[in-house]
């Protein structure tokens, strides 16, 4: 409690306003953004999908630049190229070099076959079929699907959710049935009658495995979709004299937008997943197709001497899938500005 | 400072939080006291340090927060130097707390009875059975109708004022000598407000616990508490009775709560605010945080942090103002009205003293 | 409550009813007869064949009677066995399958809780971090894929375990690995988003000021408000772990129902295939029925809702 501190002459001058309003350290942290450029921000800071993302951009890009330049014809047959192992010029590691375990003893597999001045960087196959070329295109095949049923999930599956859970009652009702009714067989199932109707091949995976997921994205659609119609502002714009439609487009659609996107992440490893099991069974597509699955499949056959046929396909397998999840594990948390920092 | 009455101590407190954008200096020099029996109200706006403060008592702080430096004796002990362990014995058994909003306060999917039995059974070991029929009776002195019935009940099955009374029965099972309420009121009703703060009166003469009480609602304050402090930018601005703050403030923020809160009193068409927002903690100002927003700002406002001046015994307060040699200021309007009224009360109180005097000497003779 | 379960059990009976009718008509438009390998019979025989198979009658009565027949558990007969009834086929087969799927179920889900509530308990450390890791491995792999590793490293090279067949317990161990891994990582990632979710909520704080120890905390509070949510995730992790068991049978030459599915499909054995289909229908539908229940008892929110004030 000192009231005798020594204080200099002027101390007491009352300060101006002005002078108050330079004290005001009413600093303007930073920027506002708008809520894109809020959530890209937050998803540039979450590492796993932003390597994600620079992935998937890398193999989209090789896999639809493969329809121009691939390094080989994926379906040509070269019996005395048969299994040669990778050999990526310039990398001499074991297993990457051209080199296999033959009876004990390393040897130069190209060398053995007369092919010396080749390179197969993922190897070939028992056919002598470059292996990289045919992950090429099998990984193209399975992006096709995965992009075809994300088509498919966003105008059946979004228009579905929509329509059910904007109308409620008695309609919703019955299209919720349908729904389930659907979702109490296996996807598979599913999938397997729809390609035993339409006989197997490539467009009949494709239209099989888009009619199953589109699903998902009605039921959770809908869900947001009741969330949202509660909402005033939706009241305020029906009591505007706003048409549904219009609504729909304005209002609904904007808000839906992260549930949607980030249901899409979550569609496409679950495609893909489908369509190579499908093939590997044997079921999908089938040899000589190269597709994740066949590769797969015919690689088991040699897994145990020539273990690079099956895990080049099951790699780029898995960091399809894997990237597609961090994705959309990233996109969630970019969405929802309620997740810590 | 009375030592023996006072309960809890808080002695220069400092507490910072660690963000990526640096340190938040949120508590700065903080002192209070809580003596035996009182209740004493924190009032600020958000961002005061008022939650921190009493966080920092129940020793329930994030783990980036850092108690740069300070004590807080409890009972003559120092609440900061105990272990995590000895701190649990203490919460819910001596020191008891209840927070802002019933509706999420308590756990969904447990029946209230073994919410409520819960400090019985964890600090005094009792078995559940005598557990739940303390809780019984606690239920009922909290005024829960038809508590048989309803100790099995879970908590989405209760209104909200019921669910803030069942808070106050779990916080007040244990007979704790300390109560922190933070904010207990905002979230409710008006006149379920009401309700909660006789509730909260009657027990604290039942249960003789000391209650700690935040809020920015001055009104509140009026009818609960026996003394104020005032905290603004994680300091303590005024404290004082709550006869003192109301009718004479001598800091200009308290002007400004006081001035900004309608009253039956008032006239005209706009209502008083304070203009701005309270200051960055990341880098507070030199001298005194409130000088950017202050009309009665001096110089030294913008160069040095003011002391606290005494007013009276009870009350103190930290405005260069109160300096001997700063200029004579007229508060707003509505304060001069309010010092009119103490003046008068304080006539009126010495009269009655008067009055009553001959009794007591005539008593002392005899 | 009593209405609400019948409710959902005439939904369960209606929507077998409506799997059944589709599956049998889609069967009958699809081309292939138990003759389709067989040309070289006179006609005669042909028409003695259609007519032991019931195929020589109008279509509507065949669905009828098919539908009489389903009820009572008689599915017809394999086109691929032509001596077994399908119903024998599954009842034969659907032990192994179930035994297999249970064990992934139950090691993937209590796992899992266990790897989400420690990563949630211990946020942002390197246990954190590692069951975030697992999960998201075990969501990118496809079972088939783990399977094949897991009998060749685990099966052949290390010969723990028997690569293939049927026997005694030690049979199931690789295939339950394989199909677990996926409902493990969905497990605890669910667990621990839910967790930390429950674990920054007021009345954790409360249980805190209560002075419980953070043992007590989790244990009493926010282990149960965590698990609940979980029950929702079975039904799509039944789904996972049928469509899983198909292919994993396979690689391990299993005698459950999803090896058989893959071989009716590719022989063309429609009774077989529809009769499968309809199993795998029931019990999902079984799996859904019973977690939708198990919910509404276990949540005490969806459990009573007419005391409230």
């Amino acid at each position: 409690m000192a009231d005798t501190v020594k204080l200099p002459e002027d101390s007491f001058k009352p300060i101006t306003a002005d002078d108050r309003a330079a004290l005001d350290s009413e600093k303007i942290a930073a920027p506002s953004l708008t809520f894109t450029q809020d959530a890209w921000r937050r998803l540039k800071k979450n590492r796993g999908a932003w390597i994600s993302l620079i992935i998937l951009g890398i193999i989209f890009i090789m896999a639809f630049g493969s329809i121009f330049f691939s390094p080989h014809n994926p379906n040509a047959v070269n019996p005395s190229y048969a299994n040669l192992p990778s050999k990526i010029p310039g990398v001499n590691i074991n297993g990457f070099n051209g080199t296999l375990v033959q009876a004990g003893e390393r040897v130069d597999a190209y060398k053995q076959a007369g092919a010396s001045s080749l390179h197969y960087i993922m190897g070939t196959d028992y056919l002598g079929r470059d292996l990289f070329s045919r992950v090429l295109y099998g990984t193209r095949i399975s992006l096709i699907i995965a992009l075809v049923a994300t088509l498919f999930d966003l105008t059946i599956g979004v228009t579905y959710g929509l329509f059910s859970g904007w109308k409620g009652g008695r309609v919703d009702t019955i299209m919720q049935r349908i729904i389930e009714i659907i979702l109490s067989i296996p996807n598979l199932v599913v999938i397997v009658l729809l390609i035993l109707i339409l006989k197997p091949g490539m467009t009949s995976i494709i239209i099989a495995i888009a009619l199953t997921s589109w699903v998902n994205m009605a039921r959770l659609v809908r869900a947001q979709t009741m969330e949202i119609k509660e909402q005033e502002y939706v009241l305020a714009a029906r009591t505007l004299g706003e048409s549904s439609l219009k609504i729909a487009f304005k209002h609904l659609l904007p808000n839906l937008s992260s549930v949607i996107i980030i249901n899409t992440m979550f569609t496409i490893p679950s495609a893909i997943f489908f369509e190579a099991t499908l093939s590997y069974i044997g079921i999908g597509i089938s040899s000589p197709q190269a597709s994740l699955g066949t590769l797969l499949n015919d690689g088991q056959k040699n897994f145990q001497f020539l273990p690079y046929q099956m895990w080049w396909p099951a790699l780029i397998l898995c960091i399809i899938m894997l990237a597609f999840n961090l994705l959309g594990d990233g996109l969630r948390d970019a969405f929802d500005p309620r997740t810590k920092e | 400072m009375d030592n023996e009455k006072d309960i809890l101590e808080v002695r220069n407190l400092q507490v910072n939080f660690k963000t990526y954008a640096g340190d938040v200096k949120a508590i700065r020099n903080v002192n209070l006291d809580l003596r035996k029996g009182e209740t004493l109200a924190i009032v600020g706006e958000s961002g005061s340090g008022k939650s921190v403060t009493t966080r920092t008592i129940m020793g329930l702080n994030a783990t980036n927060a850092d108690i740069v430096s300070g004590s807080i004796l409890f009972k003559g002990q120092d609440l900061l130097k105990k272990s995590e362990k000895e701190m649990q014995a203490i919460r819910g058994q001596d020191i008891a707390e209840i927070f802002q909003d019933p509706m999420t306060s308590l756990d969904p999917t447990m029946k209230i009875g073994r919410q409520i039995a819960e400090p019985l059974m964890v600090h005094k070991g009792m078995k559940k059975e005598k557990a739940l029929a303390q809780a019984l009776e606690m239920m009922k002195l909290v005024g829960i109708t038809d508590a048989e019935n309803r100790i099995n009940d879970y908590p989405h099955q209760f209104s909200g004022g019921m669910r803030q009374r069942i808070v106050i029965a779990i916080a007040l099972i244990n007979y704790p000598e300390v109560l922190i309420a933070d904010e207990p009121t905002t979230a409710l009703d008006v006149t379920i407000q009401a309700q909660i703060l006789n509730l909260m009166k009657e027990l604290q003469d039942k249960i003789s616990t000391s209650i700690i009480f935040i809020t920015h609602d001055l009104g509140v304050v009026a009818g609960m508490a026996d003394r104020v402090a005032v905290m603004y930018a994680g300091k303590i601005v005024e404290y004082g009775t709550v006869d003192e703050i109301f009718y004479n403030p001598k800091h200009p923020y308290t002007w400004g709560l006081l001035s900004s809160m309608p009253t039956l009193d008032s006239s005209g068409d706009s209502l008083p605010s304070i203009p701005g927002t309270p200051p960055d903690l990341l880098d507070p100002p030199t001298g005194d945080a409130f000088a950017a927003r202050n009309a009665y700002a001096l110089k030294i406002d913008t160069e040095k942090e003011p002391p606290f001046f005494k007013v009276s015994d009870t009350h103190y307060a930290a405005t260069w103002l109160l300096h001997p040699d700063a200029p004579k200021v007229t508060p707003p309007a509505q304060i001069v009205e309010r010092q009119k009224k103490y003046a008068k009360m304080q006539k009126d109180w010495l009269a009655a003293q008067k009055a009553s005097t001959p009794i007591e000497e005539e008593e002392e003779q005899q | 409550m009593a209405k609400y379960l019948a409710k959902r059990i005439f939904y369960l009976i209606l929507t077998l009813f409506i799997v059944i009718t589709v599956t049998f008509f889609l069967m009958k438009l699809l081309p292939g007869t138990p003759l389709t390998n067989q040309a070289k019979l006179s006609k005669s025989q042909i028409a003695l064949i259609y007519q032991q198979y019931g195929l020589d009658k109008p279509v509507w009565q065949q669905y009828l009677l098919y539908l009489a027949g389903a009820v009572k558990g008689n599915f017809g007969t394999s086109f691929q066995f032509s001596d077994q009834p399908v119903s024998y086929l599954l009842s034969s087969r659907i032990g192994p399958s179930l035994q297999i799927g249970l064990q992934a179920m139950i090691l993937g889900v209590i796992l899992g809780i266990i790897i989400g509530a420690l990563g949630a308990m211990r946020q942002n450390t390197w246990v954190d971090t590692t069951t975030t890791v697992v999960s998201i491995i075990g969501i990118s792999i496809p079972s088939f894929v783990l399977a094949v590793l897991l009998q060749y490293y685990l099966g052949l090279k290390l010969g723990w375990f028997p690569i293939a067949e049927w026997g005694g317990f030690i049979y199931t161990v690789l295939p339950t690995l394989a199909l677990g891994a996926t409902p493990l990582a969905e497990s605890a990632r669910f667990v621990r988003t839910e967790m930390v979710d429950v674990l920054s909520s007021d009345y954790i704080e409360l249980a805190k000021a209560k002075g419980l120890s953070r043992m007590g905390v989790i244990y009493h509070h926010a282990l149960r408000n965590s698990l609940i949510p979980l029950i929702t995730i079975v039904g799509p992790l039944a789904v996972n772990i049928m469509t899983g068991s198909m292919v994993v049978e396979n690689i391990f030459s299993i005698p459950g129902i999803g090896e058989q599915f893959v071989k009716s499909v590719l022989t063309n054995d429609y009774p077989t295939i529809m009769g499968l289909t309809i199993i795998y229908s029931f019990m999902l539908c079984v799996v859904l029925l019973i977690t939708d229940i198990l919910y509404g008892i276990v949540d005490p929110r969806i459990r009573i809702t007419g005391k409230a004030n």
